[in-house]
């Protein structure tokens, strides 16, 4: 037994405990690439891949009409949640808006009354005008739009995530301007 | 030859005395009360989830494909799978009611003042975490209340200022609500919140055991830290009883009835849902969410929109600051409710308020309702010896949803003022600038409405007055009739 304060056995111990958390140190890093995976693997590139939502003649001037494609980056148990509707306005010509389902406000699903022109939101009264713009009720913005562009007589988005305040229907920007089709 | 065998068993165990010892453990006469059944009638409703849901997870299929349906057949094809899913719901339910009662009751009783400050803390966290698990649960029902409420927690996360993104690609597990989704919602409900929650459960039992149950507070009798463990070890010695078998008989009383209670509820109301199928492109559907979030829907409705953000993310931080605090803000001292004032107001405020927001969201008068304009017709008193274009304009009313937000004849939206007698309120002028410009919360109808509609859509709102109440008439414009005269 030693007297210095520090014994054999002590120091056998701390170095135990030492390869333990060294251990769990190695481990960790595995595990927190696995739980951050969502964010780490990110979008795979397949956001810019263009999405059809239909030709040219299923968008009559000047109406709003449903739309709905499926989300490119779907996963094997998504079921039906991908398939994601959206609201195609045609001004006229190949001028286009394409919004988002989603409310600015909380996300939920807007509705087109094409009467009154506005769109509705059921769940906390987000009201928006026909060109997206904020009407009344407590969304924070207009309705989230998407990238499009025609292209041999079909109409086509950029889409891939859940439009959020954050996180908004344009890939890169905070949907600034208006949407081009020299997109 | 039973107690052979036990006895065989303690030999080796050695457990008949801690067992003993617990159960046995001195209360105060006086605590052996009714007011102290709803602890451990929570720790039994936790024993049921955790025992329906084990039972539940043996058929449901966490996939987003496959979920809605498997809930269909458990609650059509499985033999009393319907009635298994309502005892788990209407479980759940009941846990969050008996856990919110039992605070209350800890709160007026000065329960969480020294020494027991770390029970109130962890008993905080189960409140949250019973929390956890209702939302969790509510995504598990994967229906289209539970697609769009998630849809809901995610515009929430991004509103976080720059972390937005990668926390609400974490919280979905990807770009989308999908399958990864409700993969990771699985595992929070039925692996890290319940074994939390056993963890938490346990440390609060055991604090609860260490610490001695609460006494009976009594006005003028003070907690002080020095002398606090002293006189409550005299008074159990003085005036206490074994909780085994003198109090716990009220808890076992109080504890069947609530399990009683729960399955009379599964019995004759069923389970919940599943409602609409989870396919987004269904968006004929107005999402609401679970009784115990109805407060929280209210809420997002009547925020202020410029200050929701802030009060969004920074409001559960003070709320939840405040409840971890509170022992250590108000430790010492009074316990009886009768000498606190101000904890009784508050507590009442805040029930008052949670009530209210609930009750308003029973009806959200904030929504428009989607199929007022079609949903009812102009009542007809309104249209009775009319002129046609009065008429005209009943139906611009009509077919312009103006209804999904202002309802007349007791039908329509309470988005917006109820109509019946706008014209008592409104000048024809006033109601023209109305209709096209909006305001005040509306949407202006300028683009919208034609000059022959708006013509039509005013000269019926100004019928809308009872009718020995004269419209109302713009003073200046008469005043310079007159002046004109």
């Amino acid at each position: 037994m030693s007297t210095d304060g520090l014994s054999r056995r002590d120091l056998f111990a701390k170095i135990g405990l030492a390869l333990n958390v060294l251990a769990a140190g190695v481990l960790a890093t595995p595990v927190l690439g696995y739980l951050l995976s969502p964010i780490l693997r990110g979008d795979r590139g397949q956001y810019k891949r263009w999405l059809t939502l239909g030709g040219l003649d299923e968008f009559p001037e000047g109406q709003t009409r449903l739309a709905t494609f499926r989300n490119p980056l779907a996963g094997v148990s998504d079921g039906d949640t991908d398939h994601i509707p959206c609201w195609v306005r045609r001004i006229q010509g190949e001028e286009f808006q394409v919004f988002a389902i989603n409310c600015a406000h909380l996300g939920c699903p807007v509705r087109w009354f094409s009467q009154s022109g506005l769109f509705m939101c059921p769940c906390h009264g987000g009201v928006y005008y026909e060109d997206g713009s904020r009407a009344s009720g407590p969304p924070p913005r207009g309705l989230f739009r998407y990238a499009h562009r025609v292209e041999e007589g079909r109409l086509l988005i950029d889409a891939g995530q859940l439009p959020t305040l954050s996180t908004t229907a344009k890939r890169d920007d905070g949907d600034s301007g208006r949407c081009s089709a020299d997109l | 030859m039973l107690q052979k065998v036990w006895r065989w068993f303690d030999e080796r165990l050695q457990i008949a005395k801690p067992i003993r010892d617990v159960a046995e453990h001195q209360v105060p006469t006086r605590s052996a009360s009714w007011w102290y059944v709803f602890g451990s009638a929570a720790l039994t409703v936790f024993v049921l989830q955790i025992f329906t849901g084990v039972l539940l997870a043996l058929v449901y299929v966490p996939s987003a494909a496959e979920a809605w349906n498997s809930l269909q057949h458990l609650n059509h094809d499985v033999t009393l799978g319907w009635f298994l899913r309502a005892v788990h719901g209407w479980g759940s339910n009941f846990m969050i009611a008996v856990v919110l009662i039992h605070m209350c009751q800890v709160a007026l009783f000065g329960a969480y003042k020294f020494p027991r400050e770390l029970t109130w803390i962890l008993g905080v966290f189960l409140l949250l975490l019973a929390l956890g698990m209702a939302f969790t649960g509510q995504v598990m029902r994967f229906d289209q209340d539970a697609y769009w409420g998630l849809g809901i927690g995610a515009s929430i996360v991004g509103r976080v200022p720059l972390a937005g993104k990668p926390l609400l690609w974490l919280l979905l597990g990807g770009p989308i609500i999908g399958g990864a989704t409700l993969s990771r919602f699985f595992a929070l409900h039925v692996f890290v919140i319940p074994g939390l929650l056993i963890a938490f459960v346990s440390l609060h039992l055991l604090l609860v055991l260490k610490l001695g149950i609460n006494e009976w507070p009594m006005p003028g009798r003070v907690v002080r830290r020095a002398t606090y463990v002293r006189e409550y070890h005299e008074l159990i010695r003085e005036d206490g009883i074994p909780f085994v078998p003198d109090a716990v008989w009220k808890d076992m009383f109080f504890s069947a009835a609530i399990v009683v209670t729960v399955m009379a509820c599964a019995a004759l109301f069923g389970p919940f849902g599943p409602r609409g199928y989870p396919d987004p492109t269904i968006i004929q559907t107005i999402p609401r969410p679970d009784f115990f979030f109805q407060w929280l829907y209210a809420m997002l409705a009547l925020l202020p929109p410029g200050i929701e953000t802030p009060l969004l993310l920074v409001g559960p931080v003070i709320a939840i600051g405040f409840l971890i605090l509170l022992p250590f803000l108000s430790g010492e001292g009074e316990k009886s409710w009768k000498r606190r004032p101000i904890a009784v107001v508050t507590l009442l405020l805040v029930a008052i308020a949670f009530a209210t927001l609930t009750r308003l969201a029973a009806y959200s008068p904030w929504s428009p309702v989607m199929d007022g304009w079609s949903g009812d017709p102009v009542p007809v008193r309104y249209l009775e010896g009319r002129s046609p274009l009065e008429r005209q304009g009943s139906l611009v009313f009509q077919v312009k949803q103006c209804r999904n937000c202002h309802s007349i004849g007791g039908s329509g939206g309470r988005r917006g003022p109820a109509l019946d007698r706008v014209a008592t309120r409104m000048t024809h002028d006033q109601l023209v600038r109305q209709a096209l410009q909006g305001g005040g919360n509306m949407p202006a109808y300028g683009k919208n409405l034609n000059p022959a509609e708006v013509t039509a859509l005013v000269s019926f709102l100004e019928t809308l007055h009872p009718t020995n109440q004269v419209p109302a008439r713009d003073a200046a414009a008469s005043a310079r009739e007159g002046d004109a005269r």
